[in-house]
């Protein structure tokens, strides 16, 4: 972004150059906050109902616009117009600031997210810490909305929250960690670039490790999301709403917004760290062509592993309290430090990777799919839908 | 937490402050309306207790008001999930009172009707678990079957929730035309759901590592505190009231009693309840063929008086419904209203049971609990 | 510094964003409120006790944790990054740092720290 505004800024000389840089990142900022986080958390609200209710051999809201598509409208619609309770005995300023603050952490995650290559509001050169770091925010918010609410739901929600998500922080550092050692940068752009538009140029297949990596980034990301199997601050068959519980309207819909919002965050970086992010081929030289189709080729990468999460959320239970302890300190983080060091070992005996081992590595992982769908079309083919439809009414 | 820590007097340096906490009566997972006081140290429970009563309707007093013929329909309402059995029970009590044999058509019918009911509960007691525990989707995928049973159902009686089918002497109405074809036809498509749901549910590890060693009734407690029906069978006591103590014509039915095995933990653990609820499912399945194929001919309904006074009298029944032996004691008078009911139900056992089981538990683990022991507020209450 | 300028717009964005929503809601939604809707929800029952209770001393032990773990691997991102230049010697340096780091997990482990009961 900041190359754009320097050539629009040589376009005006007598215009300090700062305040062409304030007004365009301001302008820039909000086009991507409005035209594109809002909307991207809002309609994935809609693609999740709708993604379950088909594994649930349900319809899902389907009036609203065509095929429900305008539902999330309707939704913020009406909490638009909900009555806004604070419970008298909450804690007045926290319980209006947690929300704030959740929104805030999260919105702020996206400047340093790559939308292509050229697109991103600024290419912060720690973006990857950064990211982590100002996602933590949401765990401040939670638990301010937690300990304010002064409700027990409210109160362990918030803590279980906070101990989930500082837990697995931990295991999902380490995991970026090969990334980070492969890349030599913490540049969001700068890992994309150390990586390639071909499968066999990611990351994710550079080794073994790295392979690994992936897998315990996606699952310590969705645990930080707080998503299903790690949806335990909002165990509506425990803790009622968890955290959310005393807050109505637009306040507890702002909540839910950062969820759905963060699903996106976890998809860009999935995508960003292991594959490949918005790389394509260099098929044409006009930049806007390129531009688009860069973008197009992350959103999908992104909205992959979004749909991915909806789908594990559709089909797992939810795990407990000590079972996610157990998992995150005893498997994952010694797992992660044993890909560090791994991939450190790797190296400094392979300085430059092998070609073989990233064609076995993809080879393995498609033999691995293969294998998944035919797991998948055997079970569709012996699932009965219920497609009988009423047998009362049926010819017998 | 294995740090020994202690102070002087020998407290735990860690301990703090329990927490007193209300689950339910308005609480997503209490299946009904339903209290715990629970007192926790943080995730850990030290007790659930029970607080019965929210859901009470004196149903055992309307029996002494409304008479023998009028009772049946609030039968319906002592366990809403299973109608048709509790309609059974109160049937027979009066039946046995009276002295009135029911045809055997009509006990064919009420093997049908019950066989079906059980099948409709089990299904939610099954997607209720998941539900509770956190999976959504079994839930979707049992009610879409339990609709077509409440389908069938419907065209049987009317209704598909509260039947009244049942009457003293017999059934209220014969199987429509081809009912038999169209539940074989739904059995053909149910019973490899079953092995469906086992796929999609009791292999999953997540599910396994929720339910199994949670909340273990050993064979010793589980008679001790007279659990009955699946949570019972659990514990790996093959008692079946159809097969123990046969009523109706369930001994001309060949049909096994599933006990759990603790395939995955101890005997008589969560997953247990739930695997024993599952299989009964196919011993459903089982019983319904068989009793379509060998359905006799004749009346459904035998003649009973309009005003129905059987003699002076006592007498206790028990009916195996889906949540275990539910046994009727009805006191007559000789006069149009009975003297005195008394209903004994499973769920009534098992929300008894709560209380010590849950000492040590997470409050995730009691969710489980309750969804294992498939309570049904109603029941308890009645 | 002038890339951060942006982290601070879009934080700014953020706060707008929930500002404009909320005093929006206000404004729209009705305004009823009585004393049972101001009461703490405990599933139909009067709280017993406030909510503000202490707390189980097993979330700050998860919290010790957390720092000690997190201090750590925030010590391992420059080296990650400049781990090329490094070469050997930096290979050497960390197995020598995740091997102390071993030992605390290891020590943690033992003592049960990462039992929940």
């Amino acid at each position: 972004m900041r190359a754009y505004l320097d050539a629009i800024a040589a376009g005006y000389p007598t215009v300090s150059p700062a305040l062409v840089y304030l007004i365009g990142m301001l302008a820039f900022g909000a086009l991507v906050v409005f035209v594109f986080i809002l909307p991207v958390a809002g309609i994935t609200s809609w693609v999740e109902r709708r993604v379950w209710a088909r594994i649930q051999s349900r319809i899902g809201p389907n009036r609203v616009g065509p095929g429900g598509f305008l539902q999330w409208l309707a939704d913020g619609l009406k909490n638009l117009l909900k009555e806004d309770v604070i419970p008298a005995a909450v804690d007045v300023p926290l319980f209006r600031i947690a929300p704030y603050v959740v929104v805030a952490g999260f919105v702020a995650a996206f400047v340093a997210l790559p939308f292509a290559g050229s697109l991103i509001i600024a290419d912060l050169n720690i973006g990857i810490l950064y990211i982590s770091a100002i996602t933590s925010l949401v765990v401040i918010g939670i638990l301010m909305a937690g300990w304010s609410s002064n409700n027990k739901w409210s109160m362990l929600g918030g803590i279980r929250s906070a101990t989930q998500i500082i837990c697995y922080e931990i295991p999902v550092g380490l995991s970026i960690f090969p990334v980070v050692l492969l890349s030599g940068t913490l540049s969001m752009q700068g890992i994309i670039s150390a990586q390639g538009w071909a499968p066999t140029s990611w990351h994710m297949f550079h080794s073994p490790f790295l392979f690994v990596s992936f897998l315990l980034f996606f699952v310590g990301a969705l645990a930080e999301g707080n998503r299903t199997p790690f949806d335990l601050p909002e165990a509506d068959s425990e803790l009622v709403a968890g955290f959310a519980t005393e807050y109505s309207g637009m306040r507890s819909l702002l909540f839910f917004l950062a969820e759905w919002g963060n699903l996106y965050v976890i998809g860009v970086l999935v995508s960003t760290l292991f594959m490949g992010g918005w790389q394509v081929p260099h098929f044409t030289d006009n930049g806007v062509v390129l531009a688009v189709a860069q973008f197009a080729t992350m959103f999908v990468k992104a909205y992959f592993w979004v749909f991915v999460a909806m789908w594990v959320r559709a089909t797992l239970p939810r795990v407990r309290v000590d079972q996610f302890m157990t998992l995150c300190w005893k498997y994952m983080v010694p797992i992660g430090l044993v890909n560090v060091v791994g991939t450190a070992t790797m190296m400094v005996v392979l300085p430059q990777g092998s070609i073989v081992l990233r064609w076995i590595m993809v080879a393995m992982t498609a033999a691995i799919l293969v294998q998944f769908a035919r797991r998948v079309f055997f079970h569709l083919r012996r699932a009965n839908y219920g497609r009988l439809g009423r047998i009362s009414e049926g010819a017998a | 937490m294995s740090l020994e820590l202690e102070f002087a007097d020998g407290r735990d340096v860690f301990a703090t402050e329990d927490m007193v906490l209300n689950m339910g009566p308005q609480h997503p997972s209490t299946h009904g309306v339903l209290r715990f006081i629970i007192r926790a140290d943080g995730e850990v429970m030290r007790s659930a207790k029970a607080d019965v009563g929210y859901l009470h309707r004196s149903i055992e007093k309307i029996a002494e008001k409304v008479g023998w013929h009028g009772f049946m329909p609030y039968t319906d309402r002592v366990d809403y999930v299973a109608a048709m059995t509790t309609n059974q029970a109160w049937a027979m009590a009066a039946e046995v009172l009276g002295g009135v044999t029911v045809p055997r058509r009509g006990e064919y019918c009420r093997v049908i009707a019950a066989e079906l009911g059980r099948i409709c509960s089990h299904l939610l007691a099954a997607g209720a678990m998941g539900m509770d525990i956190g999976a959504i989707t079994p839930f979707t995928h049992a009610v879409r079957e339990r609709e077509l049973i409440n389908d069938l159902l419907e065209e049987l009686c009317g209704a598909r929730l509260t039947f009244n089918y049942m009457r003293i002497g017999g059934v209220a109405w014969d199987l429509p035309p081809g009912f038999g074809a169209k539940v074989l036809r739904f059995l053909d498509h149910f019973e490899p759901y079953v092995d469906e749901l086992d796929d999609l549910l009791s292999g999953n590890k997540i599910y396994i590592e929720r339910l199994a060693n949670v909340a273990v009734v050993s064979r010793e407690r589980a008679i001790a505190y007279n659990l009955v029906g699946p949570n019972l069978r659990a514990s790996g006591v093959k008692y079946d009231i159809r097969k123990h103590l046969p009523y109706s014509v369930y001994p001309e039915f060949d049909f096994e009693v599933p006990i759990g095995e603790g395939r995955h933990g101890s005997v008589g653990d969560c997953w247990d309840r739930y695997i024993v609820r599952l299989h009964e499912m196919r011993q459903s399945a089982r019983i319904l063929r068989q009793a379509i194929d060998g359905l006799p001919e004749g009346p459904v309904i035998a003649k009973v008086p309009r005003n129905y006074k059987p003699a002076a009298g006592e007498v206790h029944v028990h009916v195996e419904t889906p949540r275990g032996d539910q046994s009727w004691y009805v006191v007559a008078d000789g006069t149009e209203y009975p003297y005195r009911v008394h209903i004994r139900t499973g769920s009534f056992a098992a929300m008894a049971m709560i209380e010590e089981l849950s000492r040590g538990l997470m409050i995730a683990d009691l969710v489980a609990l309750i969804a294992s022991f498939d309570i049904v507020a109603p029941e308890v209450d009645r | 510094m002038s890339d951060y300028i942006p982290v601070l717009i879009t934080l700014l964005l953020g706060v707008v964003i929930v500002a404009a929503m909320s005093n929006l809601n206000r404004l729209l939604g009705p305004r009823k409120m009585t004393a049972i809707k101001g009461e703490a929800f405990e599933c139909g029952n009067e709280a017993t006790g406030p909510g503000w209770g202490r707390f189980s001393i097993k979330f700050y032990m998860v919290a010790i944790l957390f720092i000690v773990f997190d201090v750590e691997v925030v010590f391992m991102y420059p080296w990650a990054v400049i781990y090329r230049e490094l070469g050997v010697f930096g290979f050497v340096e960390m197995a020598v740092f995740v091997l102390v780091l071993a030992v605390g997990y290891a020590f943690a482990w033992r003592k049960g720290a990462f039992e929940w009961r």
